[in-house]
């Protein structure tokens, strides 16, 4: 999406969206969203085979929300994603293949393998860090935002339910607020911090109203809905980029694995996640693309390209070199 | 507010000023914000006039939110400006301790080197001015053990000028510490007005029998002490280390090898204190040198608020100096 081309709110969305070059660009989006989904299964896969190591905690069932954000963002934009960030990463830009690489461990990753699956920077492709704190994503994007201020950037926060309820969200909304910064706050609101339910530990109705509660523009967003998200996100970016401060989205999502490698999220009710599945955000794009007359053999390519894709990042990243602990000269400092 | 510097003088709370004032004006991307800094000058009156002068977009003051505020600065260090944030005491730097410890000095290596951190976190540290425990400790050794971190802690208004300067200047973040009892003292302007690079110690005196090395007020309170050692006929040499990471060791073991004793002043607890880790290290390089080596520390409790509780908690000349002569047996 361009900037000239963001969306004032209350447009019809039918009318919007049934131009060719939106469907074209919904389109590369859902085709970043089966990437994604198809990183998580890899990764799980790999995991499984022990060729990712420590934890690692996948977000298949979100993949609506970041890209969704990142369609309404420019390349020069910034994002800070969480421990849950390979869709944030990805949908911001980065390499599968590399991104790839560094979940296994080797020299050819986004971090040449110092950061693994929580801690991912992509400062070229606008990724200021994905933060294994609950909550420091907000910070990252607060402080990418006063840099922002001085030109029309704009920065991005994803993080968690769970964050909500840590300092880090209160004071940087606050700071965000008072000193008008173009950020936008995006919680991915998949109703469970880590394996407590959301409901249990966090007070109020809505985390929307917590925002609100600051003069901060927020709403409710369907986060399996890859136009709702896009909506939402491009009316906040068009008002952060106008001068009008941050907003907050909570979009609510679901993730379809547990919390990380060594949950098996018994603690769900039954049938919740047969419920969410009924609803998973790809389906809900795929329907809706037939919809606005893409052919589903358009589609299908789509989807076959994404899976081909991250079958050879998986292959290349398995095939890489580690790195070589004796060639590493690293810099305690920056010189 | 204490006395205007005599002609030629600079004040420590003035060098602090001159140094963010040069460093503004010769980097645009340097802002500077905190809590009570902009448009009320800062508790301590170190930064009056800074928005007035550079405008409100470069200082601002901010909520009083530790955790954001080092958020702030690590998001917009690594993006493209160099942040000087205050955190107004030492004592409330455990706030904002995860966004600089976990972000900040994690990004560079972590990054593998994608891009600088040139953040500068300044705070008012130590005891002596009656503010109770919670406003009075110094916060060096909770980050003197974090990879990535410089911490420098001035002792003279020259050498705030010079290291402020360096500060800023530096690539990466640097935890700033400036002592509240040196902020009214005045002393010669810096020879050049140059920037003092980290991890770079200096020999504040020279002598031949003990090698006396601190940080910041600890540096004047040693020179005091030296010159009372020097009426006892006993020569010390004082190391000023300016910063505790990066840390100068080759400083202090040039001078031990000179002296063959060390003595290592602390104005902090040395269980976990950078003066008992000081020794340590010199040990491990140097024990052929050494005859001799102590820390001079405080005891091992917060910082009391009653002013002969307080007096006789801290060292200061006269302890350091007769912690000397008793250790040598010369009294």
């Amino acid at each position: 999406m361009t900037r000239a081309g963001a969306r004032s709110a209350g447009e019809p969305r039918a009318r919007i969206a049934a131009e060719a070059p939106l469907r074209q660009e919904f389109l590369a989006a859902f085709e970043r969203m089966v990437l994604i989904r198809e990183f998580e299964h890899e990764m799980h896969r790999l995991f499984l085979k022990g060729e990712v190591h420590g934890t690692t905690h996948l977000s298949a069932g979100q993949e609506a929300v970041p890209v969704g954000v990142c369609m309404a963002l420019e390349p020069d934009d910034y994002v800070a994603g969480t421990y849950r960030g390979h869709g944030h990463a990805l949908a911001k830009g980065t390499d599968p293949a590399r991104l790839a690489a560094e979940m296994l461990g080797r020299a050819s990753g986004v971090c040449g393998g110092r950061a693994g699956s929580m801690n991912v920077i992509d400062l070229e492709h606008g990724l200021v860090g994905c933060f294994g704190i609950v909550g420091g994503s907000i910070a990252a994007a607060t402080g990418a935002a006063v840099t922002c201020k001085r030109g029309d950037r704009v920065a991005a926060a994803f993080f968690g339910d769970g964050a909500v309820n840590q300092g880090y969200f209160h004071e940087c909304l606050n700071f965000a607020k008072v000193l008008e910064l173009p950020a936008l706050y995006v919680c991915e609101n998949n109703f469970y911090g880590e394996f407590t339910p959301m409901r249990t530990v966090t007070a109020g109705e809505s985390i929307a109203g917590r925002g609100a509660a600051m003069g901060i523009p927020s709403q409710v967003v369907d986060g399996n809905d890859l136009w709702a998200v896009h909506e939402a996100a491009a009316e906040a970016v068009e008002r952060a980029r106008g001068g009008g401060g941050p907003t907050l989205l909570e979009c609510h999502t679901y993730r379809h694995y547990g919390h990380s490698k060594s949950d098996p999220a018994t603690y769900r009710p039954k049938g919740e996640l047969e419920r969410w599945l009924e609803r998973d955000p790809l389906d809900v794009a795929r329907r809706r693309l037939e919809e606005l007359g893409v052919a589903a053999d358009d589609v299908e390519a789509a989807s076959a390209h994404a899976k081909e894709r991250i079958r050879e990042a998986g292959e290349a990243a398995r095939a890489a070199a580690y790195p070589d602990p004796a060639g590493e000269r690293p810099a305690e400092f920056a010189a | 507010m204490s006395p205007p510097a005599a002609v030629g003088e600079l004040e420590f709370r003035v060098a602090i000023r001159d140094a963010l004032a040069e460093e503004m004006e010769r980097d645009e991307s340097v802002i500077f914000f905190g809590e009570d800094v902009a448009a009320p000058g800062g508790v301590f009156k170190a930064t009056p006039g800074l928005q007035e002068r550079f405008g409100e977009e470069r200082v601002f003051d901010t909520p009083i939110s530790e955790l954001a505020l080092a958020g702030a600065a690590f998001g917009a260090a690594v993006t493209g400006l160099r942040p000087v944030i205050e955190i107004m005491f030492g004592d409330f730097m455990g706030l904002p301790m995860d966004s600089l410890v976990n972000q900040a000095a994690k990004f560079w290596y972590v990054s593998h080197e994608q891009g600088p951190v040139p953040l500068v976190v300044r705070s008012a540290v130590g005891g002596g001015g009656r503010f109770g425990a919670m406003h009075s400790q110094s916060h060096a050794t909770w980050y003197q053990g974090i990879p990535g971190l410089k911490i420098a802690a001035p002792s003279s208004p020259a050498e705030a000028k010079g290291l402020l300067k360096g500060a800023v200047r530096d690539d990466n973040p640097v935890v700033f510490l400036e002592h509240k009892r040196l902020y009214s003292v005045k002393g010669p302007p810096p020879d050049n007005g140059e920037a003092i690079p980290m991890g770079l110690a200096r020999v504040a005196r020279e002598g031949s029998d003990v090698t006396i090395v601190s940080v910041a007020k600890g540096v004047p309170d040693s020179l005091g002490a030296a010159e009372l050692l020097a009426g006892a006929g006993i020569d010390a040499e004082v190391v000023d280390l300016r910063t505790l990471r990066p840390l100068d060791l080759d400083a202090v073991l040039r001078s031990v090898e000179k002296t063959n004793r060390l003595i290592a002043v602390e104005e902090g607890p040395r269980v976990g204190g950078w003066a008992a880790n000081l020794l340590g290290a010199v040990a491990m390089e140097s024990l052929h040198d050494l005859d001799d080596a102590w820390v001079v520390a405080t005891g091992e409790t917060p910082i009391p608020y009653s002013p002969p509780l307080e007096d006789a908690f801290l060292p200061d000349a006269s302890a350091i100096a007769e912690a000397v002569q008793e250790r040598l047996g010369r009294r």
